[in-house]
């Protein structure tokens, strides 16, 4: 195993470890908006690990789905975050 | 192998942020200051992700590769949205309940 191995294992043992922490402020999370920005950290967390799988496979179709995930983080975090302002999505 | 040493350090450095991130979120006490820990996620590792990437592509390939910026920038663009929603939320929540 080369440098670049041990660095990327390392690096996708800490996001899970981070996506559990994230999973479980999820569960607990007293109100509902701690649980918006839970779902919206480990998001953006699963979205850090397809970038880095990307390394891992050497291969950049990863981007796409990436990209996706972005965009549709983003769409859920703020539908939800409408959704608990107001009570309705689209006003 | 610099290259190699630059993405390894870049991709330790993304995973040592995002897990002071997640320890953050979960130790904090209150939601406005719980709010603050996922930033660090948002920007400078995700920066410093794309960044390994664009190196390790670039290197691979033997042309600039910079797609990845996109990614980057999409965050910056969609995270203070989200993060502005919220707050407002919060704080809506925050006067109903005291009244």
């Amino acid at each position: 195993m080369n440098l670049l191995d041990v660095a990327v294992t390392l690096t996708l043992c800490a996001y899970c470890l981070a996506m559990i922490i994230g999973l479980g402020r999820l569960l607990r999370g007293p109100r509902a908006l701690d649980r918006v920005v839970a779902f919206d950290f480990v998001f953006t967390v699963a979205l850090l690990g397809v970038l880095v799988l990307a390394i891992r496979y050497d291969s950049s179709t990863y981007f796409d789905a990436a990209l996706l995930m972005a965009l549709f983080g983003f769409l859920g975090s703020a539908a939800l975050g409408k959704f608990l302002l107001r009570g309705e999505v689209i006003e | 192998m610099i290259v190699q040493a630059v993405v390894a350090l870049l991709l330790l450095f993304s995973g040592g942020l995002v897990l002071a991130a997640a320890l953050g979120l979960w130790r904090l006490d209150d939601f406005f200051l719980r709010m603050h820990a996922p930033a660090l996620a948002n920007t400078l590792a995700s920066w410093a992700v794309a960044l390994a990437s664009i190196v390790y592509f670039t290197a691979t390939d033997g042309r600039p590769v910079l797609h990845q910026w996109v990614i980057v920038i999409l965050l910056a663009i969609t995270v203070p949205v989200t993060t502005g929603i919220v707050a407002r939320a919060a704080l809506f929540h925050l006067r109903r309940d005291r009244e």
